[in-house]
């Protein structure tokens, strides 16, 4: 079984191999060290003319991806942790997000930016953020965070070869190692062309006791405890959607509807968040078909911590969710 | 007359046509303007037809590429001439080059891209050289910006990269002595002419009042640039003789009398033959009289 950073290699050698104008930029991704998270590892030999090592300008090498993008070529760029996408916010919010809406439709920015976010290996407070939330609702970009039930290359992939718009594709680096578990998932859905939505369940027939709306790696986290909770005989539905923004509302609402207890959880810090928006959404739709208020995980509102001790405490995991469910059905 | 004077008097006049095209179109925007005809923002570029006309008559319109900035009218112009539909864009048509959705700062046409962003389109245009590198078009890439947006740290990344890559773009700094309200001695340390020097791209200083030198240079530089695939940064002297957008001058008048000696249209005005030079003028001023009643449907 392959690992999520196989699947992301996979994709990306796929991409270059089916259209010759996909072509890889970002810091130390040639070979042989092939990228600090060596997604990129074996690449630049294969492609040596389009997998390329940039200067450490991370601002300056999206500006030049941007500009390949209204070009012709259908650019991805790795930046090397997601803490480090400030330095592109620019590019990002007034160049590449802006051009196709700002000159009527008349260009395209084809365009992914793939980035490690998230904690849990102790890098510290530069080195360990989910920023993705920084992003989310900015008019003009898709957000898109597969975990690990997902089919991670084939999403990257369609981002990279299919999707016209540019694409923030974000990778909990927590799933790296582990193997992709589409084997498990139970449903998929495609309300979103190219980026679906998988669901998880812990029960074989009736109704969830509680239905849980994650991203990313949290997949990490709820794997596991919904085996554990099988054996408690608690049902639970995971649902993991990969489109962070836009949201696949319809896909959700449906999963809403199958239960009265709702918890949303993810990895970035708290307040003005995904579940913040995803939980007014929901509300709408089901206000009056819900036993208890929606319930919404994530991390502390401070720096996150390098000790392995604090970091933890900072951050959401299984137990912290687990938890939360049993307050919700009690 | 000798053949190859008249040849150079038609350049000279042709030259001379489209700068004062461009300065009838900036004067009738902030006309428009005044009388609240158009909303947000103008930042025209009165004083500077030089450096659009003759930078921009070296490139072959067809297949090279102009990324440009928030004083984009004049490049806009010379680039393509579409008059219309640069006023039906600021005045919020339909019609207009981006659907009224862009408007005076954000224009998209063919190869011509600009954006209000100072500094940000370096990067992007450095983008746009390496990708016409890789497919072998011999496209060059011009990036307009002023003395103002070289205090961006994203220009000095795409220097960078630029010199460090070979690609095929041509920096075009229009130094007009202010960023807004700011002079440009208070912002800048050290030489701004040299300072693309340090990375290794080539830079050229040159009176950008004279239409004729910076057509040269510009040729040659776009030369160089195509044929060796390198870049390169044209340094064009000027001066802004207009409000920094639309009205919030601070200047002495004493400055601007000097500077209006020295101003491109008039100093090319004297070279040529002047009942042709009327003509020309009253034609121009008529061309886009016609062309904003038609568009204000009256
Ligand atoms: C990143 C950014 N900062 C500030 C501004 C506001 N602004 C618009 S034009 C301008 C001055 C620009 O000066 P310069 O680059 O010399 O160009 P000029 O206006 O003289 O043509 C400023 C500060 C902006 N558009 N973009
Ligand atoms: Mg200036």
């Amino acid at each position: 079984m392959a690992s999520y950073l196989a699947g992301i290699q996979a994709g990306l050698e796929n991409a270059l191999t089916i259209n010759e104008k996909v072509v890889v930029l970002g810091e130390d991704i040639v070979d042989p060290y092939g990228g600090a998270f060596k997604a990129t590892k074996g690449l630049s030999t294969k492609f040596p003319e389009r997998v390329i090592s940039t200067p450490i300008c991370e601002g300056g090498f999206t500006g030049v991806a941007v500009g390949m993008a209204l070009r012709g070529f259908r650019p991805v760029v790795e930046i090397m942790f997601g803490d480090f996408l400030t330095l592109c916010t620019d590019q990002i919010v007034n160049h590449m997000a802006k051009f196709p809406g700002m000159f009527n439709g008349q260009v395209d920015v084809p365009l992914v930016i793939r980035t490690p976010m998230g904690g849990g290996r102790g890098y510290g407070a530069t080195h360990s953020q989910s920023l993705e939330k920084m992003f989310l609702g900015l008019p003009g970009i898709r957000v898109v965070a597969p975990c690990h039930i997902h089919s991670v290359g084939d999403i990257l992939q369609h981002a990279i070869l299919t999707d016209n718009d540019p694409v923030l594709f974000i990778e909990n680096k927590l799933l790296y190692p582990l193997d992709q578990h589409t084997h498990i998932l139970i449903e998929q859905t495609d309300e979103i062309p190219g980026y679906p939505t998988v669901a998880l369940k812990n029960f074989s027939s009736g109704k969830p006791d509680v239905t849980v709306i994650a991203y990313g790696g949290m997949s990490r986290e709820l794997v596991p405890l919904l085996d554990k909770l099988q054996i408690d005989e608690l049902n639970v539905t995971a649902v993991f959607p990969s489109s962070l923004w836009p949201v696949p509302f319809e896909t959700l609402v449906h999963y809403g509807t199958q239960c009265e207890r709702l918890v949303i959880c993810e990895e970035g810090s708290t307040g003005f968040n995904w579940g913040s928006e995803l939980a007014v959404l929901l509300y709408d739709k089901l206000s009056n078909k819900l036993a208890a208020p929606i319930v919404r995980l994530a991390a502390a509102s401070q720096v996150i911590p390098a000790a392995r001790r604090l970091e933890t405490e900072a951050l959401v995991n299984a137990e912290k969710i687990e938890n939360a469910i049993w307050e919700l059905m009690s | 007359m000798l053949s190859s004077e008249r040849l150079d008097q038609d350049i000279l006049h042709q030259f001379f046509r489209k700068m004062f095209h461009i300065r009838v179109v900036e004067e009738t925007l902030l006309d428009l303007f005044a009388h609240g005809v158009i909303g947000g923002t103008v930042h025209t570029c009165l004083g500077q037809e030089a450096v659009a006309v003759g930078v921009i008559s070296a490139l072959n319109v067809e297949t090279d590429i102009i990324c440009s900035n928030h004083r984009g009218h004049g490049h806009f112009l010379a680039y393509c001439g579409d008059t219309r539909s640069l006023l039906a864009e600021i005045l919020g048509h339909p019609t207009g080059v981006c659907g009224g959705i862009g408007g005076s700062q954000h224009l998209q046409k063919k190869n011509f891209y600009s954006n209000g962003i100072l500094g940000g389109m370096s990067p992007v245009a450095t983008g746009m050289a390496f990708a016409e590198k890789l497919k072998g078009s011999g496209a060059v890439v011009v990036q307009f910006m002023g003395d103002g947006a070289m205090a961006e740290g994203a220009v000095y990344e795409a220097l960078n990269i630029a010199a460090l890559w070979n690609l095929p773009i041509m920096f075009a700094v229009e130094h007009n002595q202010y960023a807004q309200s700011t002079h440009w001695s208070t912002q800048h340390s050290g030489s701004l002419e040299q300072r693309s020097e340090a990375f290794g791209v080539p830079s050229f200083a040159i009176d950008g009042n004279d239409v004729a030198g910076v057509n040269e240079t510009a040729q040659r530089l776009i030369n160089e640039i195509r044929t060796q695939s390198a870049p390169r940064l044209l340094f064009m002297h000027t001066y802004r003789l207009g409000p920094h957008s639309k009205g919030d001058d601070l200047r002495d008048q004493e400055e601007l009398d000097h500077h209006l000696q020295r101003e491109p249209i008039s100093r090319l005005r004297e070279k040529l033959d002047q009942s042709l030079v009327a003509e020309t003028e009253q034609l121009v001023r008529q061309q886009v009289s016609t062309l904003v009643s038609d568009l204000r449907g009256n």
